[in-house]
């Protein structure tokens, strides 16, 4: 079964989307995601989907559950380079994905998780 | 009751024409309707003289249904004076008119040649009225379907004029809303706003609202689409040019604008973007 590479840079971990997703394949990153989060003790994620054409609410629905579950391992998540046609259909059919913070591109999204991790980092521990 | 077939319109048409129409003319020449400033004498008798034509062949087939093919003709005649007509102005009724007015001459011919018969003389009459009013109608639905038509042009090309997304900085998008928000056309704003977003890599968008006279919950629900939609790509939007009513209308619609940055005016807006990007614009006496 084919599976979606996940990179570890640093203490992030980078997922690219660049085949066409599907339910089983969605479920599986998820699976491999986490576990890769709790091995690796990753901090941030970083979900690249600039590729994908085509986003269904499964697909959607997944992303913002990925995005829970690594908030819940203490990872910050960010999703990157979603094209303008995915955005308008995610907004028609009522996903907003509220717990998702995004990035228009790769570069971005990493200044985005660095700023979260320092912001936490230079907080005076509780 | 006497059969189409025994009919004398086309035969009364067919032996009448030239007085028909010159008698037709001098009735629509004193009509009130007939706007002088619109067209010329000569042009009404060209029309008229057409029409009349296409009327004659059209009765001489036997026929005094105008959706019949033998209409074909007359149809395409009054379709194209009413087209006319319209583009220079005339209004439904006085359009209408012109098809109306033929009624008084052709009643008179019919009374002259069918005489005391006054059953005889009923029917025709009726039959005469019938193919004038549906023709009549024609002539209206002409024109209007060509008003529409006109509407639906002027509505495509307000949708393409009204949609500019401008670069306010490096990292600022603007985007200045004039007119209603409706469905249609908050897709072409999404669109053309998601898009300048991806060209320039703004990381912010302002939404200036100050142009939207009225904004009920619809357009408050169009306006909070372009927000997910913008922030699922990775910007932030800003919401400006809130007028003191709307700002009154909002809350009393108990529309939810929570987690969106709202100000009165642009430049404010403008500040807290650049604010956000780290940027600062100070006097230049102030170093």
């Amino acid at each position: 079964m084919e599976r979606i590479p996940v990179l570890k840079m640093g203490n992030c971990l980078l997922v690219t989307i660049q085949v066409d997703m599907h339910d089983r394949l969605a479920t599986a990153l998820q699976d491999d995601l986490t576990e890769r989060i709790s091995i690796s003790r990753a901090r941030g994620v970083l979900i690249d989907i600039s590729a994908l054409d085509v986003v269904d609410s499964f697909i959607g629905r997944t992303l913002g559950n990925i995005a829970a579950m690594a908030q819940v391992l203490d990872a910050h998540t960010v999703v990157v380079g979603m094209r303008p046609a995915v955005a308008i259909t995610l907004v028609e059919l009522g996903l907003d994905l509220p717990g998702v913070r995004t990035a228009l591109d790769v570069e971005k999204g990493m200044a985005l998780i660095q700023s979260a991790l320092g912001r936490v980092n230079g907080r005076p521990s509780a | 009751m006497d059969t189409p077939q025994r009919t004398r319109i086309p035969e009364i048409v067919a032996k009448y024409e030239t007085e028909l129409l010159s008698e037709w003319i001098e009735l629509q020449t004193r009509a009130a309707t007939l706007r002088r400033d619109l067209m010329r004498d000569d042009d009404l008798r060209d029309e008229s003289q057409r029409f009349l034509e296409q009327f004659r062949i059209g009765t001489s087939k036997g026929s005094l249904d105008p959706d019949d093919d033998s209409w074909h003709g007359a149809r395409d005649v009054l379709a194209e004076i009413t087209r006319q007509r319209a583009r220079l102005g005339f209004s439904p009724s006085a359009t209408a008119t012109f098809v109306f007015s033929l009624k008084q001459p052709l009643f008179t011919r019919l009374q002259i040649e069918i005489g005391d018969d006054t059953r005889v003389l009923a029917d025709e009459i009726w039959r005469a009225t019938i193919l004038l009013d549906q023709l009549g109608l024609f002539s209206i639905e002409v024109h209007q379907k060509g008003r529409e038509e006109l509407i639906a042009r002027q509505q495509q090309e307000m949708l393409e004029l009204s949609t500019p997304v401008v670069q306010l900085w490096e990292g600022v998008v603007a985007l200045p809303l004039i007119g209603t928000l409706d469905s249609a056309r908050t897709q072409v704003v999404m669109e053309s706003l998601l898009q300048t977003i991806v060209d320039t890599g703004a990381s912010i968008a302002i939404i200036d609202i100050t142009g939207v006279p009225t904004v009920d919950t619809l357009v408050a629900q169009h306006l909070l689409k372009t927000v997910a939609a913008a922030r699922l790509m990775g910007a932030e939007c800003l919401i400006s040019g809130i007028r003191p009513q709307i700002a009154q209308t909002i809350v009393h619609l108990g529309v939810e604008l929570n987690d969106i940055v709202t100000k009165a005016s642009l430049a404010d807006a403008l500040t807290i973007a650049l604010d956000k990007l780290g940027l600062h614009v100070s006097s230049r006496d102030a170093r």
